[in-house]
């Protein structure tokens, strides 16, 4: 589905990701960690398509597809998802009226018909439950007012109504608490499918305990240094990331 | 996002969609301003003494004064003798319905999506249309005239209902008021009249689009709404006028009298009458005067506007509060865009008890506009636990446009509370990207950024408005959903 080759990215001419490598098949779930500053919310930017980023050299390759070509637009409506690390407030614009406007902005790429006002209503309703949301969620302004929590739960729910095939999600554990964190981590579980990935970045090892991935990839100074499976995680919370610095292995799946 | 400014250019850049010309044969007075150019206007319209009296009057207060400069507008001088006053579409004798009426005037009403046959029946909206200085067709009157509501166009009220004009008129605004009131009070052409008696409730909206047509015609609208004791109406007044090279004056004036207790008067416009083009040329100057008067108890004035067009815009639409606890409000969109001026607001006067004034202002500035909000707030000796509550808000597109405002606030009684909240906003990158990684493309992602920025405003709209008024800002429907 996604196969990123020796990317290479910067920003204000400071070199980020310094030749990252990653494949990724429908139906798996990677996480990416890594210490601060490592790149590890760069690489969501740079697949997201924030244009802040410039990439200077490597590609990735998305249903066959050269991603980096495509407006951010263009790569929402073809099905990747990016949960942000801070999600935006768009005050007086209602969250069912956002959702819709983007929902139907993708169906309409896929060539599928417009859902009228009914029929959404119906969809998100459904989609609530998964995030255990209120009904008071769909209209209070996107992200205004909201708590942290509500904000990242938030985001989980607009996975859920747009229904991506690659999600990406950029540090959705942090300033959750341990009940947040568990609705978050049920939500994306629930969306899991054969023909979907799921991208989980994190700082900490907390949110694998709720998603278990199937991969697990550690990056330092803007490089994949090592790759494995879930219990490198574990590994990873024992150790440090300093034990990954010192033996680095480089490998790509 | 290097796309981004680029959406917001071709934003603003779009070309005026209801720029053109209509053919129809009109009958002008002769350019200038003077005591024969008014004794010309007063005879063509039949008007009684008084009132011809009451013209003269007002131009000999206007000789006196002179043009106000306190706004942060800027335009070359305007030459009041290289204005033709008066000009009205030729018209066979005796129209008795729609089907009488020059064909291409109403072509002109279509081109500009205002179908009145369509609109009649559809909308249930009584339109008086005024093309130019003369209104050539009210509807809806015979269901109006049954519950005892007159609306007409002024002209006719002065024939039909002279002891209703002359106790009213400039009974809120007098003709010595501004400059721009004065100079309308001397050449007022036409306008709509309303007046809506002891407790009626009008059914439904009413509605006047105007309409600026011949060239060099200067447009002086007289508009007079009354309500009396009880009663209740909803006014709309939009307008869309034809692309033009030289600058035109407009200079109306809108006067709202909340007679009796618990009367109450809304008062929507969307305007968007042709700004001028990139370079700044041509464009409409519109100096308006509008206030409203709350004179019973518990009487209510609210002002809803839109304001996209004109070249410079000068308006100030204001509640007087006399009667206890009456209520002013004042809910504002305002754009600027290429090089448009605005300096627009409102003032509030509070001289009942109780009285309460809400203002919602929203300013959006792109291209090289500049867009000021003036307001005064202004509570009286008498207004005992007078209230009021103010929000501007600006936003900004792109960083070659400016906001600015300008609040005054007066108060003489220590029982009154007066809040006053401002913010100024640019559009953010990050707004912008969040909604393209949504799907949304970048246009509709400003569109929406920019509806959801107005929306205290635009909730305020009568729906077939509001509309209108998103279209206007190139938006689409919000709150459709939920």
């Amino acid at each position: 589905m996604l196969e990123i080759r020796d990317l290479h990215a910067s920003i204000n001419g400071n070199e980020i990701l310094r030749g990252v490598n990653l494949r990724v098949n429908a139906g798996e779930v990677h996480a990416i960690m890594g210490p601060n500053g490592s790149g590890k919310s760069t690489l969501a930017a740079v697949l997201a398509g924030r244009d802040v980023y410039s990439v200077s050299r490597g590609t990735v390759t998305y249903e066959g597809k050269d991603l980096l070509e495509m407006d951010p637009e263009e790569r929402a409506r073809g099905g990747v998802f990016l949960a942000f690390q801070y999600p935006v407030e768009i005050p007086g614009v209602t969250n069912s009226y956002f959702l819709k406007t983007a929902l139907n902005a993708i169906r309409k790429h896929r060539g599928l018909e417009e859902l009228d006002a009914v029929d959404f209503l119906k969809l998100i309703r459904e989609r609530m439950r998964l995030v255990d949301m209120e009904e008071s969620f769909l209209h209070r302004p996107v992200n205004e007012g909201f708590s942290g929590g509500e904000k990242k739960r938030n985001e989980i729910f607009h996975m859920a109504v747009l229904e991506p095939k690659l999600a990406i999600l950029d540090e959705t554990d942090s300033g959750l608490d341990i009940d947040a964190l568990r609705i978050v981590a049920d939500g994306v579980n629930k969306l899991r499918r054969k023909d979907n990935a799921t991208i989980v970045v994190t700082h900490y090892q907390r949110l694998l305990n709720y998603i278990i991935p199937d991969f697990v990839h550690v990056l330092v100074d803007g490089q994949v240094m090592r790759s494995g499976g879930k219990e490198l995680a574990l590994e990873l919370e024992e150790k440090g990331y300093d034990w990954v610095k010192e033996t680095p292995e480089n490998v790509t799946t | 996002m290097t796309t981004e400014p680029n959406t917001i250019e071709d934003l603003a850049n779009r070309e005026y969609k209801w720029g053109f010309v209509s053919d129809v044969e009109s009958e002008s007075a002769p350019k200038g301003l003077g005591e024969a150019t008014i004794r010309y206007i007063s005879a063509r319209k039949n008007e009684p003494e008084w009132l011809l009296e009451w013209r003269l009057k007002s131009y000999r207060h206007w000789l006196q004064m002179t043009e106000p400069t306190w706004a942060n507008v800027r335009y070359p001088k305007v030459d009041y003798q290289d204005i033709i006053y008066y000009s009205a579409p030729k018209k066979k004798p005796g129209l008795k319905s729609l089907s009488e009426v020059d064909p291409e005037l109403l072509r002109t009403y279509e081109k500009l999506g205002i179908p009145l046959r369509e609109q009649e029946m559809l909308a249930g909206v009584a339109v008086d249309a005024v093309f130019d200085s003369v209104s050539v067709a009210t509807t809806y009157k015979g269901k109006l005239k049954e519950l005892g509501i007159i609306f007409c166009s002024f002209s006719e009220a002065v024939q039909e209902h002279p002891e209703l004009v002359r106790k009213y008129l400039g009974s809120v605004v007098p003709p010595n008021d501004n400059f721009f009131a004065a100079l309308n009070s001397a050449v007022f052409s036409d306008g709509s009249f309303c007046y809506i008696p002891k407790g009626v409730r009008c059914p439904m909206e009413l509605s006047t689009y105007f309409r600026i047509n011949a060239a060099n015609t200067g447009q002086f609208e007289r508009t007079l709404i009354v309500a009396e004791e009880g009663a209740y109406v909803s006014y709309l007044e939009g307008c869309t006028a034809p692309m033009r090279d030289t600058n035109q004056l407009h200079a109306a004036v809108v006067e709202l009298v909340a007679v009796g207790d618990n009367a109450s008067i809304k008062y929507s416009t969307v305007q968007n009458w042709y700004p001028g083009d990139k370079e700044g040329r041509g464009g409409i100057y519109n100096f308006v005067t509008k206030r409203g008067k709350c004179i019973g108890r518990n009487t209510r004035i609210s002002w809803t506007q839109v304001e996209t067009g004109s070249a410079i815009t000068w308006k100030y639409p204001s509640v007087i509060l006399q009667g206890d606890n009456a209520v002013g409000e004042f809910y504002s969109v305002a754009v600027v865009n290429n090089h448009q001026q605005a300096d627009t607001g409102t003032k509030m006067i509070h001289i009942g008890k109780n009285t309460r004034s809400t203002i919602v202002s929203k300013g959006i500035s792109a291209g090289f506009g500049q867009n000021s909000y003036r307001g005064q707030v202004s509570i009286k000796k008498g207004a005992t636990n007078a209230r009021n509550f103010s929000q501007c808000d600006s936003l900004l597109l792109g960083d070659t446009c400016g906001a600015h405002t300008f609040p005054y606030i007066e108060v003489r009684n220590t029982t009154s509370k007066v809040e006053h909240e401002a913010s100024t906003s640019k559009i953010g990158e990050d707004q912008i990207f969040y909604c393209k990684q949504r799907g949304l493309a970048a246009e509709d992602a400003v569109n929406m950024i920019v509806n959801g920025f107005c929306r205290e405003v635009f909730r305020e709209l009568p729906m077939e408005f509001a509309v209108e008024a998103q279209k206007l800002l190139g938006v689409s429907l919000e709150g459709s959903v939920g």
